[in-house]
């Protein structure tokens, strides 16, 4: 025995055994931990490339034209319909006088975006004694010139390969030197309406959207979520009929929602004729698919409230009406508050059933209503992930932090009530 | 009109509630006997009287006034103007009678339209009138008539509770109509598709070319509708999806239940969860501007050649999304396993390593592998991922790096834009749903089985 202890010490030291199992114990460690910080390394990329992509289309390439509203353009009684293209072109052509080729003519008012006559057109409708007068006026310059000046369009590359010429950056370069280009905040990417042109594009008809078709979905989900969730906790007999009810609910929560979406097109519009694309359809299919998890949640929110509270009210005297709604519901609101926030987010994100029932059409007006069509943020998302133009890759980042946000907010909210109205029994 | 009439109606149950209640303090003062209920459910019956009656018979009114009033005004017309239409041009004049009675005018009308219109918005303004003259009727009536029954023996609560229930079960019907609903629209619509194309075909075809000919001479204008190749394709994802999930999901839990201390576990598993609260779109959007383009580049740099739309890219990218979804589950049974098993473990002189893989994981097993076929059932039914990501053509391949399509991108894609009921491609949509979710269901309930029936009971 002794020797053969002598030999191994002679020997270069082999791990003994248990020291091998310690470094299968570490090895196993460090690979979980790696699968952690893998998970967590891919939300920081996610987050990380959206923002990074995205950041640039919170600011848009203004330029500062003096425009003149000649009388005989702009009729005072009709100013609608003035000739508003004209009063561009000229307050353009106001800057760099030597440009008298028309075609040239016509490549330099591209500078300014096609939707800068409009933006002095609402400006002039609004004050009608505009007319006859120079003002000045901040517009968003076109998109190629917005892609240069944020860098993505290299002076370096030939100039067949990019979207904007020699002679437009020349141009641009005195613009810049004359002081007429800024790139204020870009407001118009929540208060605008969507549109074709990528500078003038914005969220504003998705947000509102999105805040109708939620409305509906939680003033149709919440009350029936709770109605449902007490009859089971608090009413209901246990027989085979409240046990199908269960059973149903917990499958509907693991339905896709792309097959609620089939759901509402086949019922809402095609047996019911209710209209395309708005957001009363939307919400009530985002209402069935978030039904089951806010009868989910009102239900453990339910069961939480212990059974002494309930017998001291019955002790006293109350009905079992009573109970519930003096101290079951009360007692257990804010969990079932915190558990619907957290449903109408999902609901917020969810893209699929508002594609199928065509919560993704083109609506460059305004919205207003629950049966006015329009989009949502998430279909907002998609319709501009799909656009062709540089402008709306850095847009759509943009709308998917936009919608991050409100989602941030949203849990935040939630896990904030639950924070103050937690109790521990 | 009508959310006035609404608004009326709130109004009228606002000061009912109020009258009620009111009436029936007094009863207490003036006669001096003890009521049954207390004032309150006196007054939410004489509220509920006047409120709910009403609603009613708003919803019942507009759900038939469009078909009544539709039938009528086709009485109107006179049979020569109908002489020689079949239905769907029948279908048209009303259309165009309904345009022309809100002003939207394509082409001069007929005679016979203009008059019709005419009938059809003088009709329209009598209905509207109607319904609200007996809706209030019907509130007025019912608030009389409630009032009075107000007394003190008068079980005003009993009678509120009573309507509660009844609500409270409609409410939780309401589940299980969704679910009938759900399965009469998807095999109802299912069923036309399968008047088209024959249920064989549709089940065992290695041919998914959705098109519909436009002109009956038309190349290749037949469309085939052979769902194999789409179901390959998901399931080839699905399976790229969890071969990246699960690993990573479990390691993470095991390493977050048994190794990290509390409070790297504090701020790690909050974490993982914002990876579940991000939308898919979001994720679809990063597979399409981060990993497909870098993937294809990496590929490109040791000489192979991935589409752009890889099943790989997209399958990587579902599997991202789905990593704390098996996280938690794995965690959930991990966590159900009882402490005194892996103490007993420890005490024996297994390294938690060894305690994990010869103790933890294998009395968890049942609780995981619930876990992961409720994965494969999120991943197969998951859509916007795959519909930025994923291809269009359905390829029957099980290379990774090509492209294939899946079930739910082909719903979309056949339902965008304006959709009619009566052509096969639309109906195929529905008959993939049916499919999706039948295999999603079947996927939930054997999860269910298999977390219920296996798991071992220790305690």
């Amino acid at each position: 025995m002794t020797d053969l202890t002598a030999k191994d010490s002679d020997a270069p030291r082999r791990p003994t055994r248990v020291q091998r199992r310690y470094a299968a114990n570490r090895r196993f460690k460090y690979l979980g931990l790696g699968a952690v910080l893998l998970a967590l390394g891919f939300l920081a990329l996610l987050l990380a490339s959206i923002t990074w992509s995205g950041y640039q289309a919170f600011t848009q390439t203004h330029v500062t034209l003096t425009v003149t509203i000649e009388p005989e353009q702009v009729n005072a009684d009709d100013p609608f319909r003035g000739n508003y293209r004209a009063i561009i072109r000229q307050a353009v052509q106001a800057v760099f006088p030597e440009v008298t080729n028309r075609r040239q003519l016509r490549n330099l008012v591209k500078i300014v975006s096609s939707g800068a006559q409009y933006i002095v057109r609402d400006k002039v409708v609004a004050n009608p004694n505009l007319i006859g007068t120079t003002f000045s006026i901040s517009v968003p310059a076109s998109d190629p010139v917005d892609q240069f000046r944020k860098g993505n369009i290299s002076r370096d590359i030939p100039e067949a390969r990019r979207r904007i010429s020699d002679q437009e950056i020349a141009w641009y370069d005195r613009w810049v030197e004359l002081g007429a280009i800024q790139s204020p905040f870009n407001w118009a990417l929540i208060f605008a309406s969507d549109s074709r042109y990528p500078e003038l594009a914005g969220l504003w008809g998705a947000i509102n959207g999105s805040f109708y078709a939620l409305l509906v979905c939680i003033l149709i989900s919440f009350p029936v979520g709770i109605a449902t969730a007490v009859y089971l906790e608090e009413f209901a007999p246990k027989n085979r009929w409240t046990n199908l009810i269960e059973v149903n609910i917990n499958n509907l929560a693991a339905v896709p929602s792309i097959v609620f979406g089939l759901l509402g097109l086949a019922v809402f519009l095609g047996w019911f004729g209710m209209p395309r694309s708005v957001p009363l359809v939307g919400g009530l299919t985002l209402a069935l698919m978030t039904l089951p998890t806010i009868v989910i949640v009102a239900r453990v929110a339910i069961t939480a409230v212990p059974p002494s509270i309930r017998e001291a009210a019955f002790g006293i005297g109350a009905s079992r009406h009573q109970v519930v709604m003096h101290h079951v519901l009360p007692l257990s609101l804010p969990g079932i508050l915190t558990g619907t926030i957290i449903a109408m987010a999902q609901a917020l994100g969810e893209t699929a059933p508002l594609l199928l029932i065509g919560m993704n059409a083109f609506i460059a007006g305004d919205t207003g209503g629950v049966m006015d069509p329009s989009t949502a943020l998430p279909t907002q998302i998609f319709i501009w992930a799909d656009s062709p133009e540089r402008g709306f890759v850095a847009r759509t980042s943009a709308a998917i932090m936009v919608l991050l946000a409100f989602l941030v907010t949203m849990n935040g909210i939630a896990i904030y009530l639950r924070q103050k109205f937690e109790r521990k029994w | 009109m009508l959310s006035i009439l609404f608004l009326m109606l709130l109004v009228f149950s606002i000061l009912a509630y109020n009258l009620g209640r009111r009436k029936a303090t007094r009863l207490v003062i003036v006669t001096g006997s003890k009521l049954h209920s207390r004032p309150t459910y006196h007054g939410a019956f004489v509220a509920a009287w006047v409120g709910i009656p009403s609603l009613f018979l708003i919803l019942i009114w507009l759900l038939v006034q469009n078909s009544v009033l539709d039938t009528l005004i086709m009485t109107t017309i006179p049979n020569a103007a109908l002489a020689g239409l079949d239905e769907g041009q029948r279908g048209l004049l009303l259309l165009e009678i309904k345009a022309v009675a809100r002003d939207i005018i394509f082409k001069e009308p007929t005679l016979a339209v203009r008059e019709a219109a005419s009938t059809y918005l003088r009709w329209l303004a009598i209905a509207n009138w109607s319904l609200f003259a007996i809706a209030l009727l019907l509130a007025i009536a019912g608030f009389l008539v409630t009032r009075a029954r107000i007394a003190p023996r008068f079980k005003a609560r009993d009678k509120i509770e009573f309507l509660l229930d009844g609500l409270m079960i409609i409410c939780a019907t309401l589940a299980i109509l969704t679910t009938i609903g759900i399965i009469i629209s998807l095999v109802y619509e299912s069923i036309a598709f399968f008047r088209h194309v024959p249920v064989h075909e549709f089940l065992f075809g290695l041919n998914w070319e959705p098109q519909i000919a436009i002109r009956a001479d038309q190349v290749a204008g037949q469309g085939a509708f052979g769902a194999i190749p789409v179901f390959a394709g998901t399931f080839l994802i699905a399976i790229i999806a969890l071969v990246v999930a699960v690993p990573i999901g479990l390691l993470s839990a095991t390493y977050l239940t048994e190794f990290s201390g509390p409070r790297f576990r504090a701020i790690a598993k909050p974490a993982l969860e914002i990876l579940a609260g991000v939308p898919t779109i979001v994720y679809g959007f990063f597979a399409v501007l981060v990993i497909a383009p870098s993937m294809r580049t990496f590929g490109s740099s040791i000489g192979l050649n991935i589409a752009p739309n890889s099943a790989l890219a997209a399958g990587a990218v579902m599997g991202i999304m789905i990593i704390p979804f098996i996280s938690s589950l794995a965690d959930d049974a991990i966590q159900a396993v009882p402490r005194s098993m892996r103490e007993g473990s420890l005490a024996l002189g297994a390294t938690p390593a060894e305690t994990i893989s010869k103790v933890l994981l294998p009395a968890a097993l049942p609780g995981i592998m619930g876990g992961v076929l409720l994965a494969a059932s999120r991943v197969i039914g998951e859509t916007m991922i795959v519909v930025m990501a994923a291809g269009l053509i359905a390829n029957l391949t099980a290379n990774p790096l090509n492209s294939v399509t899946t079930v739910t991108v082909q719903i979309v894609t056949l339902l965008i834009g304006d959709t009619e009921f009566d052509n096969p491609k639309t109906l195929a949509a529905f008959a993939l749903g049916l499919m999706l979710f039948l295999i999603t269901l079947g996927l939930n309930i054997v999860a269910q089985r298999v977390a219920h029936k296996y798991r071992e009971q220790y305690d």
